[in-house]
């Protein structure tokens, strides 16, 4: 089934008076089936919204967490803002970008790692930051870096637990999470899978 | 005294339900509010708490929500939880934590305003805070907090929450807007001030996640016991974000009136390995910084103003003796230059001379006229790189990445000049 035929899409046009208003989830929900937002992903999303695919297009590139192009089983994101920057987050980029053999920006020829240096995630407490598949973990050091891109391709989880990372590479925390979760990422996009189910009119 | 962190400290485990926020006191204001004051009454309370944005800009919430056209409907309701600030972490915690503190305080703010249709715009990036958000609008729904006729009193709201994508600008509150409707995220022209003509052109009031998590507070204690909270001009508690070269970051709730020095000591620890404070950012990446001999200052709205910076969004930022501060400022200005939405000229292309012009001199291939060349790219999107800036922009974000321009030529000129190697006379 494709993904416009999901019960969400008319939920999550109900939420607004504007059905342009849901152009950002429905590129979400795209880029869940499709990956990255290819030519038809885009088309999908611009009949659904009533604008022309250039318009969905130059929203799109608008966003930096929208990709018009392939991204890897695993968007490994390595924060270099202020915080993170003055606690060596160049030298936690460096060996990611080393053990998973993909400069920052790129993704492997094999598909699994993309690598990537991103503005501050909001987890500044916890510097250095990281996020996989937008899970968090806080506090990675250069060598727990090394070590979460080697478990990433030994163990291939399909989902990626932000507790369950941070108990095995992370450090200092931006504040205490509360209780584990047990919801993650299968993918490039952050994870919400009840994303315009909640609220009235439905 | 902490009003926003109170439940999350006492129970860490279940901060986050429906259950436990019943359990602890939750909803009870909003139905106070409901069925036992008007509109008017509680707007009054909002205003007398002197409760001033939480945001970065500070502005009297009461006062901004007295802007409303009487006449005009519908109005809309924003909260902002775009959180992108470099430094900035607090608004995830009051997300995470906290949830339906904030939904509460959004009902309380709905019924005083007027309005039926809320939005909580959350960064994509935070999916956790987005998914507890999520959980608690639903146990919210289910039992009847939202929706239709709440409290048997006739009233209705709805809450939607929308994901951004990753852009910084959109925590501008029109760009934002803009977002919402499904644009680019570019900042609009003020005025209109979104209180007058906000999204899909309605009356719409933006406010700040921790802005609007203190309302149950306020309408449980009245606002004049919220106004005799801290100093004048700063009242209440706030929740501040604490990084950098600190033993023990992270989000402290404080009363305002202590000095830098007190904050960073007693809720921080302290500089790592017993160094000293170099410089520090007292507001987030866009405010000037402040040097280790300023730690005197007062942590108050109006000091830090008059001062030359501003508290903004909440975030300290503390560097240490041995942090090269050219490379901090390069992180800066990156990140705006990165942000920059490209509309003004001067932000577009100013910005990225800044970091081009910083990265070099990093590089050790500065050149002895770079220091100039900063001060005039600097004053070109900022005249007289005064405080508060002159606009030239739009928004403010291109005036911010001269915040840290300023501040290392200012306070460490000698350490830059040093970076920059001797013209070498051709042979
Ligand atoms: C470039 C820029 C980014 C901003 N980012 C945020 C943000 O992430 N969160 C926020 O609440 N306010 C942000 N603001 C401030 C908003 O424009 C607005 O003033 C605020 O949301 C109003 O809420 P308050 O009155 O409760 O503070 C930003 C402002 C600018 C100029
Ligand atoms: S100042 Fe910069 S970010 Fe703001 S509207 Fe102009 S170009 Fe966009
Ligand atoms: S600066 Fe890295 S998470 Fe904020």
């Amino acid at each position: 089934m494709s993904w416009t035929a999901d019960p969400r899409v008319e939920q999550i046009l109900a939420r607004y008076p504007d059905k342009k208003s849901a152009v950002m989830p429905f590129l979400y929900m795209a880029m869940a089936e499709h990956g990255y937002l290819t030519d038809e992903a885009i088309r999908e999303v611009s009949e659904l919204v009533g604008m022309t695919s250039v318009q969905v297009s130059s929203i799109a590139t608008f966003y930096s967490m929208y990709k018009r192009e392939r991204v890897g089983s695993y968007l490994i994101s390595v924060c270099t803002s202020v915080s993170c920057a003055i606690l060596d987050a160049a030298d936690v980029l460096h060996a990611i970008e080393d053990e998973a053999g993909v400069p920052a920006g790129e993704t492997g020829d094999d598909g699994v790692f993309t690598v990537e240096h991103v503005e501050c995630i909001g987890a500044c407490g916890g510097a250095p930051a990281v996020q996989v598949n937008y899970e968090l973990i806080e506090g990675v050091k250069e060598d727990k870096g090394r070590e979460l891109v080697r478990w990433l391709r030994d163990a291939a989880p399909d989902t990626v637990l932000g507790d369950e990372m941070q108990a095995l590479f992370g450090g200092q925390r931006s504040f205490e999470w509360g209780p584990a979760e047990g919801e993650g990422a299968t993918g490039p996009v952050p994870a919400l899978d009840a994303l315009g189910t909640t609220g009235g009119s439905s | 005294m902490k009003i926003l962190t109170t439940r999350m400290e006492a129970h860490p485990t279940d901060s986050h339900t429906l259950a436990r926020h019943r359990a602890t006191g939750g909803y009870e204001a909003a139905r106070h509010a409901l069925t036992s004051m008007t509109a008017e009454a509680v707007h009054e309370e909002v205003k007398a708490s002197n409760l001033r944005g939480r945001g970065g800009a500070g502005f009297p919430t009461g006062v901004k929500w007295g802007f409303l056209p009487p006449d005009i409907r519908p109005r809309y309701l924003v909260v902002n939880g775009d959180e992108s600030e470099p430094g900035t972490f607090k608004d995830r915690q009051l997300l995470e934590r906290d949830p339906h503190q904030l939904i509460e305080g959004i009902i309380i703010s709905a019924y005083a305003i007027d309005c039926h249709e809320a939005y909580i715009y959350i960064r994509g990036e935070y999916p956790r805070p987005a998914r507890r958000i999520e959980r608690a609008l639903a146990e919210a729904y289910d039992a009847g907090l939202l929706g239709r006729n709440l409290f048997g009193t006739g009233f209705d709201l709805d809450i939607t929450l929308h994901l951004g994508a990753g852009a910084y600008i959109c925590g501008e509150e029109t760009a934002l807007l803009n977002s919402l409707e499904g644009e680019r995220g570019y900042p609009r022209i003020k005025p209109p001030f979104p209180a007058v003509e906000g999204l899909y052109a309605k009356p719409t009031i933006v406010n700040n996640v921790e802005t609007l998590s203190n309302m149950p507070w306020i309408v449980e204690n009245g606002g004049a016991a919220y106004a005799a909270i801290g100093p004048e001009g700063s009242a209440g508690t706030r929740l501040f974000s604490l990084s950098g070269h600190v033993k023990r970051p992270g989000n402290y709730e404080i009363v305002m009136g202590m000095t830098f020095g007190e904050f960073i000591e007693e809720y921080g620890g302290g500089v790592r390995e017993g160094r000293a404070v170099k410089c520090f950012i007292p507001g987030g990446a866009s405010a000037p910084w402040f040097t280790g001999d300023q730690l005197d200052l007062p942590i108050t709205i109006d000091d830090v103003g008059r001062a030359g910076s501003m508290l903004g969004s909440g975030a300290i930022v503390v560097m240490d003796e041995t942090t090269n501060v050219v490379h901090a400022a390069h992180s800066i200005v990156n990140f705006f230059a990165h942000e920059s939405c490209g509309q003004c000229t001067p932000c577009r292309e100013g910005t990225s001379w800044l970091e081009m012009v910083l990265a070099r001199i990093l590089r050790g291939e500065g050149r002895p006229i770079d220091l100039d060349l900063l001060l005039d790219v600097s004053d070109n999107i900022a005249p007289g790189l005064g405080w508060p800036p002159k606009m030239t922009t739009i928004c403010p974000l291109g005036p911010s990445a001269v915040s840290p321009i300023t501040s290392i030529l200012r306070n460490f000129r000698d350490e830059v000049e040093a970076m920059i190697p001797a013209e070498v006379p051709v042979a």
